[in-house]
């Protein structure tokens, strides 16, 4: 029974109201990482800093209203799986680099 | 209209493959005349197929995996006797051209079809049972995944007699696997078989995975799962995040060959190391996809044997869960030699001689079972205990090979190659025999023969030491991997006496052969049949069922109320499977053979056919046809039925019958 | 008692055989999530490698990014007042929204094709240097699954025409194609973000 709110039930899957906070919230984000690029207004570092950031949070901001994850118990091995797929992507992609660029600079091809 | 298909792709003038060629068509039109003698086809075609039936894939699979391992095994000991005459001058009977294919072919098709073909066997096999299930979670998508498991196989198989198979070793480094050196079919009959064999493996863990979390018993908590279903669980759990990446690195290799992108190749701003750090972030948890199920399968043997339950149950969970994450990190240890900085190779090094210590633990953990238990020397127990000895020595070379300064002198020899043998034969290999020899009873209600089982294994376990033991001293000496031809004197007796090694090995497979002849022919005598569906006195739920279990396993799922259910039961006297008088049974709601999983298959056959020929309009085809087969399969309404309670009823009390009469002997 | 065990667990299979597809689709997602992942970390080891040729600053252009980018997000929405739609069982409703998704998404895939054709007129092809190579293998992955999801709302639009009721299978369908299209959107984030942004600084 507890599967069924998933699907049928009116709680998890949003309503109207909930789809237009997120849409504004995602909007309000991608115009600010635009606007960041746009007008040159940051150092390029603090730009990457600040995009990065953005999108984080613009990512949580639609897994929150558009794919509706949240603390439902229902809901609690999507998490797992989400947060233990967010780990392993880490690992590929800091562990890629952390090589590439070692080798990268030992053997001073760059 | 054809592509780059001409006559001149079938390779005529090479008698080796012509042989193979008469050998492979005799054997085959004398199966599919005696299938269309005994009027089989139909049979074949409805009950295993088209089915859902996670029984019948089980089946299908290990078969696939024991027909890979001929060919395996073939390229094997073609290999070892090119080396055992070409030498001092002599060229052998192998070309290097051919030669080349051949260890590429054995290593892709040992570790793709022959081991994890086998590991998805037994998966399909037992998992479901023990987890009191009726079937998978997506029996539709199980069928899916060995359809395209087979059509991989089928596309190396093919690469035999139409065109060449790749000459790059079993992971097709770049730069020699790009189009500039390689402009061969080869490469492309590598890639394809793998990215389409690779979307069955994915599909198989996603199922599992979804199976264990999803469908267990009433009452079946983490902590009360079997232990060959924890490690099913942890190797699906690698299967879903590594594959992926070897779909991707291969997917870029083809990019490169296909579109001239520039991913690895020399020019163009491309890195081939990249290449090799993607390609080993699958490759190295591939190894541990396989072995875990190998240490499940050797939890539930040697409880089986000695009498007693699995000795330190919590820290077998937690060893196999540690080896899962710690198998992530440790994948640069294949290329040490690449040349990045200490901090690189220190870090992996030591990540992976951590990972001995959880594999440590579970060494222990087997021993601690058997010790003061009452250990039958079954067949299966041989595999076991032959398993201990070779899988410590390959497990201590692994720690060798683990330190960054003594593998920058191992590297790509054969003391490399001895490892891995080492590991996979004596781990691996192992384990799925030892498990096919344990539940074979179970799938097919006869037992295999012991005495042609332990001869195997005796040819197996001496036939390994004398043909991998050589190659670690040669690798000492200096000799590299993949020689097909040299002239060193010191390193020639040592190939001889692993030539002799390889023909022991092939001695244990002729036993094998026996041991499945001489067991379907006595299959009826009275002491080889299984009837009561508990021929070891098992602890875990799939011996509750008959042998073979029902096409519903279970009509009254079953209750669980503690670690190693079915042993639970049988002392507290509950009966598992709720049979007794005037029992109710209700209508058992199961999925509907279908058609669509093979029809993908074959257009998915087509697809890589057509590709690696660069015939586009086919291509298409074969592209159209399998989105059409998923959208016509959606749409289709009859996909379900129930068995009828009366029938169900009835299959039940004949099995209780069947017990009675059996305890009444 | 053991005739209500049968019951019991004959109603708690019956529950079980139901529910996992959704969750199994996610399951598929996560390993689909990894595919973006190893593509990231390909196009962060290659970005820099021009070969000689043109970089990011010099071929991307904001316009048609911002117009792409609003595309999808507003078809996120559509997608979600559909699914809305589809719980109150308005079916009608539900397939205009998928309707205007579907159009939604063929525009940014329409665009993507413009822009990529663009790039290979201009001599910046994927066979130019190894950055355009991950760039274009990034990028058309991400446009490919779009398609992909084109066609699957084509075919629930289909099916979904001149029935009266939404049944389970079709709903845990529905669902399954919600959340592909909003993780498409969130690689979306990751591919402007990293991929055309961080290369116009």
């Amino acid at each position: 029974m507890s599967e069924h709110n998933t699907t049928s039930s009116g709680e998890s899957h949003g309503s109207v109201s909930s789809y237009i906070i997120g849409f504004v919230l995602a909007v309000i984000l991608t115009v600010l990482s635009f606007a960041i690029v746009v007008t040159h207004s940051l150092s390029p570092s603090a730009t990457i800093l600040t995009l990065s950031l953005l999108a984080i949070i613009q990512v949580v901001v639609h897994l929150h209203y558009f794919l509706h994850m949240g603390g439902h118990s229902e809901h609690r091995w999507n998490n797992i799986c989400f947060v233990f797929t967010i780990g392993f992507v880490s690992i590929v992609i800091i562990g890629t680099l952390f090589v590439m660029n070692n080798a990268a600079v030992q053997m001073m091809s760059r | 209209m054809l592509g780059k298909l001409s006559l001149s792709a079938i390779p005529i003038h090479v008698p080796i493959l012509v042989g193979t060629f008469a050998g492979v068509a005799v054997v085959g039109l004398a199966v599919l005349g005696l299938i269309t003698y005994f009027g089989k086809w139909g049979y074949l075609w409805k009950e295993w197929f088209t089915s859902v039936d996670h029984k019948r894939l089980a089946v299908m699979y290990i078969v696939l995996a024991l027909v890979a391992l001929f060919r395996g095994f073939a390229d094997a000991i073609m290999m070892r006797s090119q080396q055992a005459l070409a030498f001092n001058g002599s060229p052998g009977y192998l070309p290097p051209e051919h030669y080349d294919q051949i260890f590429s072919a054995h290593g892709t098709i040992m570790i793709f079809f022959l081991a994890m073909a086998f590991m998805t066997g037994l998966f399909n096999f037992i998992v479901p049972l023990q987890i009191g299930a009726r079937d998978v979670a997506f029996p539709f998508l199980n069928n899916l995944s060995f359809w395209m498991t087979a059509v991989g196989f089928i596309l190396v198989n093919v690469s035999l007699f139409i065109g060449e198979f790749s000459q790059c070793g079993w992971l097709a480094y770049p730069p020699l696997s790009e189009k500039q050196f390689s402009p061969g079919v080869g490469v492309d009959y590598y890639i394809l078989a793998l990215q389409i064999a690779g979307v069955g493996t994915l599909l198989t863990g996603v199922n599992f995975f979804v199976t264990i979390v999803k469908m267990r018993a009433p009452g079946m908590s983490w902590m009360r799962l079997p232990v060959f279903t924890w490690t099913a669980f942890c190797s699906s759990i690698l299967i879903m995040v590594s594959f992926p990446v070897l779909t991707v690195a291969l997917a870029l290799l083809g990019l490169d060959r296909y579109l001239g992108m520039h991913f690895f190749t020399n020019d163009g701003g491309g890195n081939q190391m990249l290449y090799l750090n993607l390609i080993w972030a699958w490759g190295h948890p591939e190894v541990y996809i396989l072995i875990l199920p190998a240490f499940g399968v050797f939890s539930e043997v040697v409880p089986a044997f000695s009498g007693k339950p699995l000795f330190g149950y919590a820290t077998m969970v937690y060893a196999t869960c540690s080896i899962m994450i710690l198998s992530f990190l440790v994948w640069v240890h294949h290329f040490f030699t690449m040349g990045a900085g200490p901090d690189v190779n220190a870090f992996f090094g030591i990540a992976t001689m951590v990972i001995s210590i959880p594999t440590g633990v579970k060494l222990f953990n087997w021993m601690f079972t058997m010790y003061k238990g009452r250990v039958q020397f079954h067949a299966c127990m041989y595999w076991a205990v032959g398993f201990m000895v070779v899988f410590t020595i390959g497990g201590m070379t692994g720690v060798m090979l683990a330190i960054p300064g003594a593998d920058f002198v191992l590297h790509n020899s054969l003391f490399l190659i001895a490892h891995f043998h080492n590991v996979i034969i004596g781990g691996v290999y192992f384990g799925y025999i030892c498990g096919m020899n344990f539940w074979f009873p179970k799938v097919m209600g006869f037992k295999l023969n012991e005495s042609w089982g332990i001869a195997a294994f005796w040819f197996w376990f001496f036939g390994f030491f004398f043909a991998f033991t050589p190659l670690y001293v040669v690798g000492f000496m200096g000799m590299t991997r993949r020689l097909n031809h040299y002239d060193n004197p010191n390193w020639y007796p040592w190939i001889l006496v692993a030539m002799f090694g390889a023909v022991l090995v092939l001695l244990g497979i002729v036993c094998q052969l026996t041991q499945l002849y001489v067991s379907i022919r006595d299959r009826n005598l009275p002491e080889n049949r299984d009837l009561t569906g508990d021929l070891w006195n098992g602890r875990t739920l799939e011996w509750s069922t008959s042998s073979p279990p029902p096409v519903y396993n279970f009509a009254i799922v079953p209750h669980v109320h503690e670690l190693d259910a079915y042993m639970h039961d049988k002392e507290h006297g509950i009966n598992t499977r709720g049979a007794g008088e005037g029992v109710q049974y209700a209508p058992i709601h199961m999925p509907r053979n279908t058609a669509a999983g093979l029809s993908a298959g074959i257009f998915a056959f087509v697809l890589g056919f057509a590709a690696i020929w660069y015939i586009w309009w086919l291509a298409v085809i074969g592209l159209v046809g399998i989105i059409a087969t998923v959208i016509i399969r959606s749409a289709d309404k009859d996909i379900d039925y129930y068995i009828p309670a009366e029938e169900v009823a009835r299959t039940e009390q004949e099995y209780s019958r069947q017990l009675m009469a059996q305890a009444a002997e | 008692m053991a005739h209500d065990t049968t019951i019991q667990t004959a109603g708690h299979d019956e529950h079980h055989h139901e529910s996992p597809v959704v969750f199994g689709f996610w399951v598929y997602l996560m390993t689909d999530c990894i595919i973006f992942g190893t593509l990231f970390a390909t196009f962060a080891v290659l970005r820099n490698q021009f070969n000689g040729g043109p970089n990011g600053h010099q071929l991307f252009e904001i316009g048609g990014l911002a117009l792409e980018t609003a595309l999808l997000l507003i078809s996120s929405i559509t997608y979600g007042f559909g699914m809305i739609a589809a719980h109150k069982n308005e079916i009608n409703k539900v397939i205009v929204w998928l309707g205007i998704t579907f159009l939604l998404g063929l525009g940014f895939v329409g665009l993507e094709v413009k822009e990529f054709i663009g790039l290979i007129h201009e001599g910046a092809g994927p066979d130019r240097s190894a950055f355009l190579s991950a760039f274009f293998t990034l990028v058309s992955t991400h446009g490919l699954h779009v398609s992909f999801g084109l066609l699957w709302i084509l075919t629930l639009m289909v099916q979904l025409a001149g029935t009266k009721t939404i049944p389970e299978r079709m709903m845990s369908k529905l669902t399954c194609l919600s959340l592909f299209w909003h993780f498409l959107d969130i690689v979306w984030i990751c591919v402007f973000t990293y991929v055309y942004l961080a290369s116009m600084i």
